[in-house]
């Protein structure tokens, strides 16, 4: 299940970064999400989950 | 629904039967209709949402609006500051501003307030606390907690953060001080606000001159600003960023005062410290007039009807303590994952700050509880000042000893 992130989108509210920091991260520039390692590993998921919960603008997806 | 009368009349009530909870008629609205019809004071009908999910799905819908041209008075007071967001403050007030002029302005700044750099700000934080402390100890017992540590505090990280050089602190802290003391009648707040400006202008020059590795430096070399957007960001980001903080570092130590058994939670187990500040953050929600958003089209929430132009009122503190969120919400519970409440808003105004608030807020309360570990109120809890006719709830003044 890969995670999608779309920076275009992003409002760089960091909530992604500080729910799973081993999967997401900011850009230097201008701090949209970077996504760290696209696929995350089974118990991570939920941690995933609650990122795309949280993030504020809907820039994050977990695809089946 | 929307044929029904309007419970809440004139503007939000003021009245707090607890210092520390909303006022009850919202929890009572919620139960009933957690989207129900308002009248603000300046007679516009509108709705006031206490619901978290119908609060979430309105702030994530962008047929929603943000302008400032469409919000209004939210409290019916003279003592509102009387500015006017268009008129009296320079262009750049993009928290009231729809896409794509709020795009415009968000990502020029998100890239200096990314969590990875606010976690970099947290030695100078420490050291701003520590200035305070041993100031508090120089001057003795007892101390105002919010002149003496909060308020100071909030305005040195915001002047790290911009880059305001040392020469200029101290009018600088002077000035917010002023500005967030007490009720002001309009002229006296925009001779206040004149005086911020004139500062930020002569701050802003100096970056021309020598510029450094801050913020404000980015943004007056960047060149993507007009000169005067450039002085109004900078405004909005310590209008938006020095009472808020300054306010939750005060409000937010009252509250562990008042709840002795989890003050000693957390005095017992320091990695309690993140837990803490969100649910610090949850329970006393201090942007307590809510935010707004109104719909520019009709939009229907839960069956309800907002109809284009009727301004929706979200008031976060009773949004914060719905039930089906949060179990047992009236309860201060520094143990319970409150993450995910919504006091920093949602959607794309989510607040830029968050994070240097996050790292403010951990670094002020844990220094305060190590530094002072018989920190305690010097006054009977009940008879401490409330903000309840500002836009940021808190306290007026917080007299502790240790
Ligand atoms: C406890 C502290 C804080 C609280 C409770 C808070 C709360 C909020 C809320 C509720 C909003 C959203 C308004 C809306 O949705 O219409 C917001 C936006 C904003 N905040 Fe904060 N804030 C805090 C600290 C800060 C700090 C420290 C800064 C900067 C130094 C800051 C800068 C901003 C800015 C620039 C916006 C506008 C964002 C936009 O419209 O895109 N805030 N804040
Ligand atoms: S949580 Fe969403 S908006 Fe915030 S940085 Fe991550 S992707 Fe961007």
């Amino acid at each position: 299940m890969p995670i999608e992130a779309d920076p275009e989108v992003c409002v760089g509210s960091g909530m992604c970064a500080l729910t799973a920091p081993g999967l997401f991260d900011q850009s230097q520039d201008d701090g949209t999400v970077v996504v760290l390692r696209p696929v995350p590993a089974d118990p991570e998921l939920d941690d995933v989950r609650d990122a795309v919960r949280r993030c504020p603008s809907g820039a994050l997806k977990l695809t089946d | 629904m929307n044929d029904m009368v309007c419970p809440i009349t004139n503007g939000l009530p003021k009245v707090r039967e607890r210092p520390l909870d909303p006022p009850a008629i919202f929890g009572q609205l919620r139960d009933e209709q957690p989207i129900a019809p308002m009248t603000f004071p300046d007679g516009a009908r509108g709705w006031v949402i206490t619901g978290f999910a119908h609060a979430r799905a309105i702030l994530s819908d962008s047929r929603f609006s943000s302008q400032g041209s469409l919000k209004h008075l939210a409290f019916a007071s003279e003592l509102a500051t009387g500015l006017d967001i268009e008129k009296d403050l320079p262009p750049g007030q993009f928290e009231h501003m729809d896409p794509p002029e709020h795009t415009r302005f968000r990502k020029l700044l998100t890239g200096e307030f990314t969590l990875r750099r606010m976690k970099a700000m947290v030695p100078q934080i420490e050291r701003i606390a520590a200035e305070r402390v041993a100031a508090m100890r120089a001057k003795g017992r007892p101390a105002d907690l919010v002149r003496d540590f909060s308020v100071p505090m909030s305005a040195q990280v915001i002047c790290e953060l911009l880059g305001v050089p040392a020469d200029a602190r101290g009018r600088f802290e002077e000035l917010s001080f002023r500005a967030l003391s007490l009720d002001m009648k309009a002229e006296e707040s925009k001779a206040v606000l004149d005086a911020i400006v004139n500062l930020l202008v002569e701050v802003a020059m100096g970056k021309v001159a020598e510029p450094g590795d801050d913020l404000l430096t980015g943004l007056v070399t960047g060149g993507q600003l007009e000169p005067a957007e450039l002085i109004g960001v900078t405004l909005l980001l310590l209008v938006a960023g020095h009472e808020t903080s300054a306010n939750m570092l005060s409000l937010g130590t009252y509250a562990l005062l008042r709840e002795p058994e989890q003050l000693a939670k957390l005095r017992a187990d320091e990695s309690l410290i993140d837990n803490a500040v969100e649910e610090l953050l949850r329970y006393l929600t201090i942007v307590h007039i809510g935010v707004q958003r109104t719909p520019t089209e009709d939009v229907e929430i839960d069956g309800v009807t907002l109809r284009a132009g009727e301004t929706a009122l979200i008031h976060l503190p009773s949004v914060n303590r719905d039930p089906e969120r949060f179990p047992d919400p009236d309860r201060l519970d520094i143990t319970r994952g409150a993450i995910g409440h919504l006091t920093f808003s949602h959607g794309i105004h989510q607040c830029l700050g968050q994070q240097l608030a996050r790292q403010e807020l951990k670094v002020g309360f844990s220094t305060l509880l190590r530094e002072f570990p018989d920190l305690r109120l010097a006054v009977d809890p009940d008879t401490i000042p409330m903000r309840d006719n500002m836009t940021i709830y808190g306290v007026h003044e917080l007299p502790v000893a240790w």
